[in-house]
């Protein structure tokens, strides 16, 4: 069976294992009528023309988790950040593992979707917020249709969140091959201020496939902090859908990390729905072997005075493809809108390939609009200044490749972080640099 | 030290230098001069490693043994080192972990134990002084916005860091204003001694006035066409180039 059919003819089952007498049950039976209509994307579609889905559908995706799987946090403790103290939701093939996590409900709600999507306490945020800003499109609603867990955010006006937040899905490998649909709700108040580190990680080669939807609001003058680890193995797949509905002089970022995985496609999606408003995008792609990244990304500038950044560095071996289709809406209303985007590609190989496409479409008069975009190779004439200086070829060109990385990093702002990420990229280029830059 | 001896080399099929033959020992100064295009950066290039060039006959000789297998950082090691004429810009590498990645990639190599941080900063301080480079200048991105001055001046900052026993500056003079000039030769010539070797690659004499050098050679079309002391610089500087031309053609 296709796993289309798999998935449409599964939801009825789905629907008896969760409450169908809620707001929400009516929103999934419309999301299911959507993905039956719309389905999965095909090339034929223009924002899917680069990356085809057919390999990655093809498997028979076990759909729920059948049993509850435990990890010994020893044999999984490289995939956190332990030398900093953070929350921590961790979902172990689909399934919250509380023995792994760290919640709270101390002035702030860091839990979980399946509490929020079935607790009163939380039928407000959930009837505000819920499905609000994500699109109608074929993946997001079957994440929709299938939406039962996930990460649950709530920061009230006026809070800071004490200590960042780790959001971490392992798949164990014990099907043949997972399906998996995280659905994170994450909203922040008025003034409120959240840091969130994001991982994906398979631990075996099972074929995985995780379509996830993460929405946010920020509130008036909120601070958002999203960043996304993109390390995983070579038979895990990730379309990963982020919407960030922001409002006045709030400010959101979004960095991405993908190092690896089969095929990873990012749908980033900002709106903007007040003034003062800044949006940053920034992102390191570093992918070898036949590996595959497409970032898609939008932001929707609607009122004046805003502001959004972006800014992302691919390097690109072997057969590696990678996709950068970057738009940029601004709205006649939207006067004095700087939007500025960059795109920079190193292919370090003759068969490595990148599809860079910027879309802007500018409506209002008074705007400071940019958009640059770069391909090259290696300058061997930076190549050849280091090896002058006593630096060998491997950590010369590895030096050249940080330097080239190296503000997006400076953007991050936990320092624990940005060394983990430093360590990830020597570990990728197979050096040893002896300090973070 | 270096020892050159009809060198052949060409670039993308063209014939830049032409049996060159060139004798640098330890404790010597040589400068060489020539008009533009006779192939002095070709020369500093090659002798530096740059893997462009094809060299088609002869050798280079440092301290007797043949380095012209040698990749680029495998002649550093040696204690080649190489003043650039245009300096590249490495952004997001500060001139500190560049220096430091330099000399522990060259202690690695020589098979000696990195550098300890104590002793890697006093050693920082100590030259940045002698080139009198402020301290902020260090921590910032690699040559990205320099003047053509301080360019020049990073470059001399890194051969005293390197402590060669082969320096050759490429027209380390141009970009400099007087009392740049002035704080570079004198840079060099703090770290001229008995076991090492300098020679500069310049147009003009105003360099030769501070950096005194033992021989002065003349490069034009591809070789060396004269030589002799300090004077000829000063007669070319006088004269120009032409009659050397003239003599040659003659």
């Amino acid at each position: 069976m296709e796993l289309k059919d798999k998935l449409v003819s599964s939801f009825l089952a789905f629907e008896n294992t969760v409450d169908v007498d809620t707001a929400v049950h009516d929103i999934r039976s419309q999301a299911i009528k959507t993905f039956e209509e719309k389905g999965f994307p095909t090339k034929k579609e223009e924002a899917w023309k680069y990356t085809s889905l057919n390999t990655v559908l093809k498997h028979d995706y076990s759909i729920f988790p059948k049993e509850e799987n435990a990890l010994d946090f020893k044999d999984i403790k490289k995939y956190f950040l332990h030398d900093l103290d953070t929350y921590k939701i961790v979902f172990i093939d689909g399934k919250y593992s509380s023995h792994l996590s760290e919640t709270t409900h101390d002035k702030i709600d860091v839990c979980l979707m399946s509490s929020a999507l079935t607790h009163e306490k939380y039928r407000l945020i959930i009837e505000n917020y819920f499905n609000k800003v994500a699109p109608k499109d074929g993946l997001t609603s079957l994440n929709t249709a299938f939406s039962r867990e996930g990460a649950y955010i709530y920061i009230p006006k006026n809070k800071l969140a004490d200590k960042p937040i780790q959001i971490i899905h392992f798949s164990t490998g014990n099907e043949a091959a997972q399906m998996l649909q995280p659905r994170n709700l994450i909203v922040v108040g008025e003034n409120s201020h959240v840091q969130i580190i994001e991982r994906h990680q398979s631990l075996t080669d099972n074929p995985v496939l995780t379509n996830a939807v993460t929405e946010i609001f920020a509130d008036k003058r909120a601070i958002v902090d999203y960043y996304k680890i993109q390390n995983d193995n070579q038979n895990a797949s990730l379309i990963d859908n982020t919407y960030i509905e922001q409002h006045a002089q709030s400010v959101a970022s979004v960095h991405t990390f993908a190092f690896g995985g089969n095929i990873t496609r990012n749908n980033l999606n900002f709106y903007q729905k007040g003034e003062g408003i800044d949006s940053i995008l920034n992102g390191i792609t570093i992918i070898e072997g036949k590996q595959h990244v497409d970032h898609n990304t939008l932001v929707h500038h609607t009122e004046p005075n805003c502001e959004s950044h972006q800014d992302y560095k691919g390097i690109f071996g072997e057969k590696a493809t990678g996709v950068f289709n970057g738009k940029i809406i601004v709205n006649k209303e939207a006067q004095k809108t700087n939007a500025f985007q960059s795109n920079n590609n190193i292919l370090l190989s003759d068969k490595a390939t990148i599809n860079s496409k910027p879309q802007l479409e500018i409506f209002a008069d008074d705007v400071k609009c940019s958009h640059g975009c770069t391909i090259g190779q290696l300058d061997d004439n930076a190549l050849f200044y280091m090896k002058s200086r006593g630096i060998g070829e491997k950590e010369a060109r590895a030096l050249l490749m940080y330097a080239f990385a190296n503000n997006v990093l400076s953007s991050v702002k936990i320092p624990q972080l940005k060394s983990r990420i430093n360590k990830l990229i020597a570990t990728k280029l197979g050096v040893n640099i002896g300090f973070d830059l | 030290m270096l020892e050159i001896k009809d060198l052949h080399a060409s670039v993308e099929g063209k014939e830049i230098l032409k049996g060159l033959n060139l004798n640098v020992k330890a404790g010597e100064i040589h400068a060489i001069m020539g008009p533009n295009g006779a192939g002095k950066s070709t020369l500093a290039s090659i002798v530096a490693g740059k893997e462009e060039y094809e060299v088609t006959k002869g050798g280079i000789l440092l301290e007797g043994e043949d380095i012209e297998e040698l990749a680029a950082e495998e002649r550093a090691h040696k204690g080649v080192f190489l003043s650039f004429q245009y300096p590249v810009e490495i952004p997001g590498v500060t001139v500190t972990n560049f220096m430091k990645t330099a000399i522990n990639e060259t202690r690695k190599a020589q098979g000696l134990e990195e550098m300890p941080a104590k002793d890697m900063l006093k050693k920082i301080r100590e030259k940045s002084e002698l080139l009198e480079i402020d301290r902020k200048f260090l921590s910032r991105s690699l040559n990205e916005g320099f003047s053509g001055g301080e360019k020049k001046r990073n470059e001399i900052f890194q051969m005293a860091m390197m402590e060669p026993k082969l320096a050759i500056l490429d027209e380390t003079d141009s970009g400099l204003d007087i009392d740049a000039l002035r704080i570079v030769a004198n840079g060099v010539n703090k770290l001229k001694s008995e076991d090492n070797a300098i020679v500069v690659i310049t147009h003009y004499q105003r360099l030769l006035d501070y950096i005194v050098p033992d021989f002065v050679h003349v490069l034009y079309d591809g070789k060396i066409v004269k030589s002799g002391t300090k004077e000829l610089a000063l007669e070319l500087e006088e004269k120009g180039y032409d009659w050397i031309k003239e003599e040659i053609n003659a």
